[in-house]
């Protein structure tokens, strides 16, 4: 997702004279291309978040559609004061975006993992929070968040991640969810760098015959209520997927939504998929993260095959 | 063209000390209405509001929105009102709003406001915010192609933030011209010497030291502050200024002048009496 970003801002920089890069000393070449052709609106900032996302602030009050750009708690939880004061509170249309989502840099150790981002900055009055489940729909949210003029967090997650729809998803819009695939015995509702795994679990289980509905939920914050409501009232079992937190996250906003709805659980349960209120204390990579945390797709499967068959709680 | 002020080269002494008494007096008045805290660091900074209101800035109140027009952001938000006041007395609004102040229901509330107020350009009150604001609207200023200066009041316990100094090494690398500090320095924080709290002194040293283009100047004598403010460039290019501002907390009224318990305090009736009669406002 990072390289296909660092090329949607090229192109969109080149037609759009409001849009202004700040990175907080990161992305090493990664942005030359957007550098050489727009000296004047790429600034590295250096490691001072707090001044960085206040910076921004002053710029989209300007008038300008700037980007704060990181590792994902440096420019979420660090600066966050600024994010709620500087940019929400000031409705200032600021595009946080924060590169490493969940465990993608497992390897780099717990300062470097995101795995409450998403339940600080949902919080926040008036920010659209937005997990792009792969790189098209990275574009699309960037091309989404131009065409408004709102704070928007985007949490990518890092790079060659595959790609799951082959362009950018027509129709893309923040708090409506794509259908990745049909079904309507199970749905599954990933949100973020997730989706590729959620696709494994649903064809895991489609070859055990189950009919199975991935949705991918890349805005967190406006919630797809009218997709979620049509997944509980069609399948036997509901469950969310993320690399987040089991607080806060989206399973806690689904949770949120299915009691503030008045909306009946499934019969067979529904179940959260997430890296637990814990750190991940463990050396390791991205893979071997999600396989201690049963968040492979092939986990998610087999513990979802005992929920069907009523052999596990949710 | 917009109706931009353009300042005299001369400052008019009498009548910036004049309206800096009057501003002290309105909000002396406030603080007794509503019973309202930080009286004292509002005071110390009447004169710098003075100096910029009616000199400085090249403003218009009645087009408040004016893209080319300077900004001004009281970063130490808790001098809140003194700043309603002098948007109100300089045409901003009608001055009866102020007699709502911090009441149930206004948009005076005891810190500066978002998007609620004219001439309120950013929302403080949390300490070390207003710079890195005030540094990006600098430099949008260079990235869009405009001439205007951005001016911002710190206070010297806001100065313990580091964010001020992320913004202060931000500013110069960005060789921020346009942008100019003042450090309302009168010595307090809100429950001690600011300098017995952490190590602030030498404070134009450190401004200096970040590369700033800094200097200590009284920060009563309305005439030096409107001329040294009137001169920042608007020419995005250069050290940014910094006006170390040596202060004193109460400043005007013999009974409140550095006597911190004023930054908590909100005076009685006959107290607001005598301050006004120091004022010359009797």
């Amino acid at each position: 997702m990072r390289n296909e970003f660092a090329d949607e801002l090229t192109k969109l920089g080149d037609t759009d004279p409001r849009l202004v890069l700040l990175s907080g000393d990161i992305g090493n070449r990664l942005f030359d291309k957007f550098r050489a052709k727009h000296p004047d609106r790429f600034i590295n900032a250096g490691v001072a978040e707090q001044n960085m996302t206040g910076v921004a602030a002053g710029l989209a009050m300007s008038g300008l559609r700037p980007i704060t750009y990181t590792i994902t708690p440096f420019v979420t939880t660090r600066c966050l004061e600024q994010i709620r004061v500087d940019i929400c509170y000031h409705e200032a249309p600021v595009m946080v975006v924060a590169v490493g989502a969940g465990l993608a840099y497992a390897g780099l150790g717990p300062t470097h993992h995101a795995c409450e981002d998403i339940s600080f900055l949902r919080s926040l009055p008036g920010m659209i929070v937005c997990a792009p489940g792969d790189a098209w729909e990275v574009r699309a949210a960037m091309r989404a968040a131009l065409l408004q003029d709102r704070p928007v967090y985007i949490r990518l997650g890092k790079k060659g991640e595959p790609l799951l729809h082959k362009d950018v998803p027509a129709g893309f819009a923040f708090g409506k969810a794509i259908t990745m695939r049909e079904g309507d015995e199970v749905c599954i509702v990933s949100t973020g760098n997730m989706l590729p795994e959620a696709l494994h679990a649903a064809e895991d289980l489609a070859k055990h015959g189950h009919s199975v509905r991935v949705l991918s939920m890349h805005t967190v914050k406006p919630l797809d209520a009218e997709a979620l409501a049509d997944a509980f009232r069609t399948c036997r079992v509901v469950a969310t997927c993320e690399e987040h937190s089991l607080i806060g996250g989206l399973g806690a906003a689904v949770a949120e939504w299915l009691a503030d709805s008045g909306t009946a659980a499934p019969k067979g349960g529904f179940v959260r998929f997430h890296t637990g209120d814990a750190f991940f204390r463990l050396a390791g990579e991205q893979d071997y993260a999600r396989e201690q945390l049963g968040l492979t797709g092939h986990q998610m499967a087999q513990r979802l095959e005992r929920v069907l068959h009523g052999k596990a709680a949710a | 063209m917009s109706a931009l002020m353009k300042p005299n080269e001369t400052p008019d002494t009498a009548m910036l000390q004049a309206m800096a008494a009057r501003l002290r007096g309105r909000v002396i008045e406030m603080s007794h209405a509503a019973q309202a805290a930080h009286l004292a660091s509002a005071l110390s900074c009447c004169d710098i509001l003075s100096a910029a209101y009616w000199h400085a800035l090249r403003i218009d109140p009645a087009n408040p929105a004016d893209a080319s027009r300077d900004r001004f952001i009281l970063s130490k938000g808790h001098a809140a009102a003194a700043l309603y006041a002098a948007l109100a007395f300089r045409g901003y609004y009608d001055p009866a709003i102020l007699d709502t102040y911090c009441q149930d229901g206004s948009k005076l509330a005891e810190h500066p406001p978002a998007l609620g107020l004219p001439g309120v350009e950013a929302a403080t009150g949390s300490l070390g915010h207003g710079l890195p604001i005030g540094v990006g609207i600098a430099l949008s200023a260079r990235i869009g192609r405009q001439r205007f200066r951005v001016f911002a009041v710190l206070s010297d316990g806001e100065c313990n933030e580091g964010s001020v100094w992320e913004a202060a090494m931000f500013a110069a690398g960005q060789r921020l011209g346009n942008l100019c500090v003042v450090v309302d320095y009168n010595k307090w924080q809100a429950t001690a010497r600011s300098n017995e709290t952490l190590a602030l002194a030498p404070l134009r040293d450190k401004w200096a030291a970040f590369d700033w283009d800094a200097h200590e100047v009284d920060g009563h004598d309305v005439a030096d502050l409107a001329r040294r403010m009137a001169a920042v460039p608007d020419e995005p290019e250069g050290r940014p200024v910094a006006l170390v501002a040596h202060t004193v907390k109460g400043k005007g009224v013999s009974f409140m002048e550095d006597d911190n318990n004023w930054h908590y305090r909100a005076p009685t009736a006959e107290e607001v009496r005598q301050a006004h009669l120091e004022l010359g406002l009797g």
